[in-house]
């Protein structure tokens, strides 16, 4: 079996496009738009949009902390700002502004973090964001956001459009193939997306690790006939309980997956109401370790912590106490 | 502007300030009585701010970034008529929304502040909306001299200059004590007018306490087209009582009884020889 989600066929373009060329749908619509970049217009694949809407695009130069507290000075004179820096710098060197100008202040701006978790690879550990769940968790007042698919990415752009509320949003760069085919299958703010619905195990992943999971969970079934509910569960807080409950009521085991430190995110967030509220099984948080990464590119990092279509399903296995050797049906 | 008046005003904000800050038992006493005068006039002659404009798209903002003297702010938009005076006993009280650093719950507060070095920022990103917009509303931020070493300050210097926010006034409450001691002891600043003109700001020097010269010096506003305006506003941390003046233990200080009495006394003499 292949361990690697990027030798999967992946039809779908880099949410990160799909961020970019939805912001140019909205921004032609409606003139209150403004993408506020910290010499990030490259990065965040927004230089069409600067050339097309010159009066729509505040630079400002390499600094996070005044591009925050810029934001949420335009924000309050009634702009639908979308501040746009990678994720490490926007959630690390503007924690401040983002909880006081942003998230206390109530001035409604959308974080976007570009190039979120593990996605700058080799450029190492000053460059990836594996802090930002956990630190805007604790933070009241702000949503937090990181849509798997090309659907769900356009979706969280589209609605936080018209949000009058802080949120955060982050996406990495490399092509996402769709989770679903099911239009019905909607997407809201704050209700996980249950992608494939199973009674052996749950799987709750975020962002694009969502993908690696359905297809872990595809050959569960395949091979083993384990049936498994692989829930998207892109927006991290609020967290949808409702959704965690349930799937955790009717499976055996619960695992979680984020592009994200496996302390204060997803998993951990997951945990506590799951203990909460009296489902004491066999669970896993899979994310990466309490370490400064391993060298590599994005797909080798994330193989190299298992978060990853083979890793998912050895530990899916795993958990539910079966030899992860056994290519049979148990 | 009715110079008798507004220094009547001046002394019975200062005797306001001492009194909640007593009430509370808390507040940074020294620099709401040095940025006091600031806020009268621009309350009172600059600011075309009201409770019944506050939520007009139109109307000038007013970003405390130097949030820690929010009482000197409180005392001003309670004479404004933002809110019953009689609010500001609560004032840091169990479950009062009159803490002691500004937020929003209170009408009048444009922004969260206290944290420093973020009202340059927000003020900075408010200026650009206004120009954006074609609106005519200015800009102000109130700093102390202590916190431009936050090094944000000087990101939205560059940013202010960079879009030439001439809609912009900043102005520095320089009483040149902060908490430690003598802001020149602790982190130099100075010279404050040469950094911000080479970042491409115009710059005035005014006497801070002088409300003639304060209105002056905003009527000049804008000092220059196409530049952001920087006032420095040279004050006396804990004007207006004789025993606070210049004296760094008044950062926070808080009067006891005797203390508190002394200054209303000081206050009343300084009344009485106006009117």
């Amino acid at each position: 079996m292949s361990a690697s989600t990027d030798n999967q066929k992946m039809p779908g373009k880099a949410n990160l496009d799909v961020f970019s060329g939805t912001l140019q749908v909205l921004a032609q619509a409606d003139r209150e738009i403004l993408a506020v970049t910290s010499d990030s217009r490259g990065s965040g694949k927004l230089v069409a949009f600067g050339q097309k809407f010159p009066a729509q695009i505040i630079e400002i130069g390499i600094a996070e902390q005044n591009l925050v507290g810029v934001a949420a000075g335009l924000a309050s004179a009634g702009k639908k700002v979308f501040a746009v820096s990678p994720a490490c710098f926007l959630t690390a060197r503007a924690l401040e502004q983002i909880k006081n100008d942003i998230a206390y202040s109530d001035n409604p701006v959308k974080l976007i973090g570009i190039s979120a978790g593990v996605s700058y690879g080799a450029l190492g550990s000053t460059h990836h964001s594996l802090h930002d769940y956990a630190v805007l968790r604790c933070i009241n007042n702000i949503m937090i956001v990181a849509p798997a698919d090309n659907f769900e990415t356009e979706q969280a752009i589209t609605q936080a459009a018209k949000l009058n509320k802080p949120i955060y949003i982050r996406f990495g760069k490399k092509p996402m193939s769709l989770l679903t085919e099911d239009e019905s299958n909607g997407f809201e703010f704050g209700k996980g997306r249950l992608i494939t619905e199973g009674n052996d195990i749950a799987i709750i992943a975020t962002g694009e690790t969502v993908y690696p999971a359905l297809q872990a969970a595809i050959k569960l079934q395949a091979i083993y006939n384990i049936n498994a509910s692989v829930i998207s569960m892109h927006t991290i807080k609020p967290l949808d309980y409702a959704l965690l409950k349930l799937v955790a009521a009717n499976t055996k085991a619960v695992i979680t997956v984020e592009e994200h430190s496996i302390y204060g995110g997803l998993g951990e967030a997951c945990a506590s109401f799951l203990l909460e509220n009296g489902y004491h099984k066999p669970f896993k948080i899979m994310g990466i370790p309490d370490e400064y990464t391993v060298t590599g590119s994005q797909t080798e990092i994330l193989n190299h912590y298992g978060i990853s279509e083979d890793g998912i399903l050895k530990m899916s296995l795993q958990l539910l106490g079966l030899n992860t050797d056994e290519k049979t049906k148990p | 502007m009715n110079v008798k008046k507004m220094a009547i005003r001046s002394i019975t904000y200062r005797q306001k300030i001492l009194k909640y800050i007593v009430g509370a038992n808390a507040g940074h006493t020294g620099g709401s009585l040095s940025c006091i005068d600031i806020l009268n006039v621009l309350y009172n002659e600059v600011l075309n701010v009201s409770p019944q404009n506050f939520n007009s798209p139109n109307r000038d903002r007013y970003i405390q970034s130097k949030g820690h003297c929010v009482e000197a702010l409180y005392v001003v938009l309670a004479d404004k008529g933002f809110f019953p005076e009689d609010d500001l006993h609560t004032m840091c009280r169990y479950k009062s929304h009159y803490i002691g650093h500004p937020t929003r719950k209170v009408y009048g507060v444009e922004q969260n502040t206290g944290a420093l070095g973020h009202g340059l920022s927000l003020s900075v990103g408010t200026a650009i909306a206004a120009k954006l917009d074609n609106k005519a509303y200015k800009v102000f931020t109130l700093m102390g001299d202590g916190e431009l070493p936050e090094g944000s300050n000087w990101e939205a210097a560059l940013t202010a200059a960079h879009y030439k926010l001439d809609n912009l006034c900043a102005i520095i409450d320089k009483n040149s004590l902060q908490i430690t001691g003598p802001t020149a002891d602790v982190c130099n600043t100075d010279p404050i007018d040469e950094k911000f003109e080479s970042f491409g700001w115009e710059v005035k020097h005014v006497n801070g306490h002088s409300l003639q010269e304060l209105k002056q010096v905003f009527d000049e506003l804008p000092f220059k087209k196409g530049k952001p305006s920087l006032i420095i506003a040279h004050t006396v941390k804990g004007n207006g009582v004789s025993f606070m003046q210049n004296q760094t233990k008044w950062h926070h200080g808080v009067p006891d009884k005797e203390q508190y009495s002394i200054a209303v006394k000081e206050l009343d003499t300084a009344l009485a020889a106006i009117i």
